[in-house]
């Protein structure tokens, strides 16, 4: 058993960060640019910290799949990002931001990465107006809020429903500005395959450049992964087509522990599934839970003949529909956290109450906001998603309720990491949604770009330096290394067979049948009988996929095939772990629903006494079954108890 | 950046001399219809021939003249230069027809201009290089007798088809020029633009209008 | 529905290329383009031919990947709409569809319908920036913005960097990415303090890129799918203009230790 320790350091919680960044070692100028980092992914997490290392003097190589840094989707994140600024005098400050954190996360993250999140947040909001973010503000000019899921203040900075896309432009020039300055050097267009340890530490990277099919080796000082979450193992998610595991899974498979992989969370305002041909996911933002009602018809009889589309949903007479959220969650309503709407959508749907012609649908109302405030505010507010949603569904939610449904969109679980971001191998970092550090078990809206900038901006750059001030001796790192020349050897062993299978069905078809899998036994709700069925689907897939899988094109040319091919293999592989986790952790906490355990009124039933853990597992090689490792959770600041939004 | 591409002047400063010399031209069309106009006065060609005459010889006008075939030079070069540019600028051409909604006339500026251009050589040849002596005039018509020689031109049917078409050309260049160059030179207002866009219009209306009212008044009343 | 398509093919940068014939049936009107075009792809496999290459991403009309000229209309026949956020609905039962690449020198074809939009990022590093370090930055409430500034900031700041402008261009010009940027942070106090000289060194890069020049078509304005406005092509005139006529010489500050 590893004894994982978060070395977080031995002071009260408020003064940990401070204490940390007095006592930390630096490196100086003239070093710093002797050093090199290479940074894995240009979201949030990947293009702050590629941006700010390089600023700092270090020698940056920053890699992403896509053709350029600014299309990370990070870019998607439409609602906002939080900050304990107070700047609405409500009561908000940094011990309410962090406890509403850990809440939220329903008491499975570690105290001291999320204290950390939550007292830099106001820095974030600083930093990104200096770069030019244009947040909404008021007609005094001073900063907008609004407020998210989970919370009872508004403590959410947003810039209309692209908030994401805003942030990501502003960490997306300031890496460009150190692009411009020669301190970081863009690899777009690359697939990281494998990371390279020698003796013990993270030394590079094998890269595959996408357009020439070139095995490429990257050396450096120190690497960081920034390589989002993996949400795309369930096939239909709100992550981009090109969101993949794979660098966090080679990381994995090199030594670095992989935490809570089961923690997955399913956002319950997404359009719902309307066909076998449909290929992703569209999310609409928590915001519109704010004005928004979410509701399904008091009588089955009616929510058939919704289903059959005999009549409207404007024809269902108000006394004749369901609150739900608000019948069953008074204090918080509609904006209860995203794993509790989540569960009472499945809940009402699987009671025969759902609507759309799938049955798998509620709706989310705004008549009654249009009356109050007009349309015209609500268009202000919302304007872009409406527009979005009747793109998509031919609906126009001004006259009619949208209809949503849940679906996978963000990823909890990830790379075990320490208080300075550092996985279980030296020099290998985990920043941002790749990492498991703060969310717990499930997330609250509004925080993933806070994390994902906290790290990247504020923290990386700090924890790395005492990590490279024990490396201004080591020269930079060849690749001639027999440790690079193993790696290159299997990745082009693996492209090879993968290309010689010569099977029958295209990788779509295996990614589809995985994600069906996991969405039936390891998606809102799990037990024990459908993971352990999920255990042998899952290697049968294994199987068929290696043998049956057909990729056209070749290795040496631009081939969209053979990239998705080993992405959906490692996510069969990871299907594997999260399922075994999910087994594992015999309690329901946030995303993770066991039916076995719940409260007689159907909520969650946490069980500290045994799982009060952060799950750590470790690659044994091959097919052999992985190792289960426990960080205990220390809870000295904030006192779990039942999670009740009621 | 290698210094061959620093040293061309940059798109934006190309395309503001060209907007600041047609908008010269512009003014330059307003004065010329005025004074084209009065060949319509009954009056046996007096005021027009006098305000020729004053347009011949003024001193200050003289100056002008230099500065007004700059202007065209000018417009005319650059037009040419930020064409090729463009076309150069795409090697590969779509299969498919453009079908952006966009104004049809605006895509066409060169090709108008270039009929406007056409019109000017003629122009020249019937007009300026008579009086400047590089042609002879036709017979029983003095070279700077721009009066009989416009009466001349407009009896002949082909001239004024061709005139009537050059014109409706300039006015399709105009509408959208006009507009174009406030444009160009950062003068977009939220308030002002749609006023900007329908003065545009009136103007090239009224200036290809104007213009073209004289063949016909000839055709018809003459 | 049933369709006949018309897709541009290119094995790589060199090859020649030309458009192929396809037909595809029984599409949903529901599905999006991209999704037509994965049946499409679904097909070419199972007969163990190339399958058509084409960027794509996010999915839904945001990190603008998508790239697609359909039937002459970058992003097809829909108004402020990606090509991932155009659903099938939008076509003609038994339509022809013609789908070419982006066209300009300054994207050059990798694959397929697959162009190279690097010339973009390489503008934004001439200065689509604010020169801020991390540290040492005021409160965020400091200077007050008004908001009707904050707002057509936001509206420039929208683009999603796809390229349509350039693609519906007939000068193949990228005046409005480039405005959009420099109207972005020209509107807000942070930004202005180097908008002189971040407009002369965007419009540099932009112009040794190879795009061509404004012509004022508008063309861009009517196919962005973010429908962001020319009044910004105006204000990036104006700003070089003032930039060029009125900013003080630079001064080549050489310092020793």
């Amino acid at each position: 058993m590893i004894n994982l320790k978060a070395g977080s350091p031995q002071v009260p919680l408020p003064e940990q960060w401070d204490s940390y960044k007095a006592g930390c070692k630096l490196v100086n100028p003239n070093n710093k640019r002797k050093l090199d980092i290479i940074v894995v992914g240009t979201g949030l997490a990947g293009a702050s910290a590629a941006a700010t290392l390089g600023q700092l003097g270090y020698n940056v190589k920053s890699f992403c799949y896509q053709d350029t840094p600014r299309r990370a989707h990070s870019i998607a994140a439409q609602g906002g990002i939080n900050a304990a600024k107070n700047y609405q005098n409500d009561g908000d400050n940094v011990f309410r931001l962090f406890y509403d954190t850990i809440k939220g996360g329903d008491y499975r993250a570690r105290e001291s990465n999320v204290y950390r999140l939550a007292s830099i947040s106001p820095e974030i909001i600083d930093l990104c107006v200096a770069q030019g973010v244009p947040f909404a503000r008021e007609y005094g000019g001073l900063l907008a809020n609004r407020s998210f899921g989970g919370t009872q203040v508004s403590r959410t900075f947003y810039a209309r429903g692209q908030t994401g896309q805003q942030l990501l432009i502003g960490a997306y020039s300031a890496l460009s500005r150190q692009i411009s300055e020669g301190t970081v050097k863009l690899y777009n267009r690359r697939d990281v395959l494998d990371i390279v340890i020698v003796d013990g530490k993270a030394r590079g990277v094998i890269a595959r450049n996408l357009v020439t099919g070139e095995i490429e080796r990257h050396s450096a000082h120190a690497v960081v992964l920034a390589t989002g979450g993996y949400g795309n193992v369930f096939f239909l998610s709100t992550n981009a087509m090109g969101s993949n595991v794979t660098p966090a899974w080679s990381a994995y498979k090199r030594g670095a522990l992989f935490s809570n992989p089961c923690f997955t969370q399913i956002h319950p305002t997404c359009i719902p599934v309307h066909g076998e041909f449909q290929s992703k996911l569209t999310l609409m933002s928590e915001s519109l839970r704010n004005d928004g009602r979410i509701w399904v018809p008091l009588d089955k009889a009616d929510a058939e003949k919704l289903r059959k589309k005999e009549i409207t949903p404007e024809q269902i007479h108000e006394s004749k529909r369901d609150y739900y959220l608000e019948r069953r969650y008074p204090a918080f309503g509609n904006l209860v956290p995203r794993d509790v709407a989540s569960r009472a959508a499945k809940e009402r749907c699987d009671a025969g109450y759902g609507v759309g012609s799938t049955g798998r649908a509620v709706f989310l109302d705004f008549s009654d906001a249009i009356k109050r405030l007009g349309r015209e505010a609500i268009a202000a507010r919302y304007g872009n998603l409406f527009q979005m949603y009747e793109q998509i569904v031919a609906d126009d939610p001004y006259q009619t309720p949208m209809m949503i449904y849940p679906a996978v969109h963000y990823t909890m679980g990830g790379l075990w990491v320490d208080y300075e971001l550092m996985t279980t191998v030296p020099g290998l970092y985990a920043i941002g949604e790749c990492n498991f550090s703060d969310h717990g078990a499930n997330r609250l809206g509004a925080s993933a770009l806070m994390q994902g900038l906290a790290d990247g901006y504020f923290v990386l750059p700090y924890t790395i330096s005492g990590y490279l001030s024990n490396e201004i001796h080591t020269p930079p790192i060849p690749t001639t290394l027999p440790e690079f020349h193993t790696a290159v050897q299997g990745v082009t062993d693996r492209l090879t067979r993968l290309k010689n299978t010569n099977g029958k069905q295209s990788v779509d078809h295996f990614h589809r049948n995985l994600g069906k899998i996991m969405w039936e036994y390891c998606g809102m709700a799990r037990n024990e009988a459908g993971l352990q069925k999920a255990l042998g689907l899952i290697s049968d897939l294994k199987d068929e996929f290696s043998t049956g899988v057909r990729i056209p094109g070749g290795l040496k040319e631009y081939n969209p095939e053979l990239e998705k091919a080993w992405r959906v293999q490692d996510f069969i592989e990871l299907g594997d772990l999260m399922v075994r986790d999910a087994l594992e952790r015999k309690e329901s906490c946030g995303g993770h629903f066991r039916e076995e355990y719940q409260t007689p009124d159907g909520e969650a039933l946490r069980n500290d006494e045994e799982f009060a853990f952060v799950s750590a597992w470790e690659y044994k090689g091959g097919t052999a079954t992985p190792e289960l490792h426990k960080e205990e959770l220390e809870f000295n600041v904030v006192t779990p108890s039942q999670r009740s939004y009621k | 950046m290698d210094s061959s591409t620093r040293k061309r002047l940059s798109s934006i400063t190309s395309k503001v001399i060209m907007a600041l010399a047609g908008l010269f031209l512009v003014v330059f069309l307003v004065v010329h219809l005025g004074i084209n106009l009065l060949l319509l006065a009954d009056d046996g060609g007096r005021a027009f021939s006098a305000a020729a005459e004053f347009m011949g010889t003024n001193p200050v006008i003289r100056v002008f003249e230099v500065v007004l075939f700059g202007g065209f030079l000018l417009h005319m070069a650059f037009g040419v230069m930020v064409s090729f540019q463009n076309r150069a600028s795409r090697p590969v051409r779509y299969q498919h027809k453009n079908r952006s909604e966009t104004s049809p006339l605006s895509r066409y500026m060169f090709h108008s201009g270039i009929i406007v251009f056409i019109f000017l050589v003629l122009h020249f040849i019937d007009y300026y290089f008579i009086k400047i002596g590089l042609v002879a005039p036709p017979a029983g018509i003095a070279p700077h007798d721009f009066y009989h020689r416009s009466l001349v031109l407009f009896a002949n049917k082909g001239y004024s088809g061709v005139y009537l078409i050059s014109f409706l050309f300039l006015g399709f260049h105009l509408n959208h020029a006009v507009q174009a160059a406030f444009q160009t030179i950062g003068l977009n207002h939220s308030k002002y633009m749609d006023a900007i866009k329908v003065g545009s219009t009136l103007y090239a209306i009224v200036v290809a209008g104007g213009f073209m009212v004289i063949p016909f008044w000839f055709i018809l009343f003459r | 529905m049933n369709f006949t398509l018309k897709i541009w093919r290119q094995k790589n940068a060199t090859d020649k290329g030309g458009l192929v014939t396809y037909n595809v049936e029984n599409i949903s009107p529901d599905s999006s383009f991209f999704e037509m075009l994965d049946v499409l792809n679904q097909q070419l496999i199972a007969k163990g031919e190339d399958p058509v290459s084409f960027d794509h991403d996010c999915r839904e009309g945001i990190c603008g990947t998508c790239s697609l000229y359909i039937n002459g209309r970058p992003h097809g026949p829909l108004k402020g709409t990606t090509t991932c956020q155009l659903h099938m609905r939008s076509f003609r039962n038994g339509e022809t569809i013609f789908v070419e690449p982006w066209r300009c020198g300054a994207f050059p074809v990798i694959k397929d319908l697959i162009v190279d939009r690097s010339a973009f990022d390489k503008i934004i590093q001439a200065g689509g920036y604010v020169s801020v370090n991390s540290g040492g930055i005021p409160d965020a409430n400091t200077i007050p913005v008004p908001k009707s500034d904050a707002d057509a900031s936001f509206d420039a700041a929208a683009c999603i960097g796809c390229g349509a402008c350039v693609a519906s261009c007939p000068n193949a010009s990228a005046m409005l990415f480039v405005s959009a940027k420099v109207s972005h942070l020209a509107l807000l106090p942070q930004g202005r303090v180097e908008a002189e000289r971040r407009v002369q060194n965007m419009v540099a890069a932009m112009d040794s890129l190879g795009f061509g020049n404004c012509s004022n078509t508008y063309a861009c304005e009517a196919e962005c799918p973010k429908e962001i406005t020319v009044a910004n092509i105006a204000r990036m005139n104006r700003e070089f203009l003032a930039a060029k006529l009125f900013a003080e010489k630079e001064k080549q500050i050489s310092f020793s230790l």
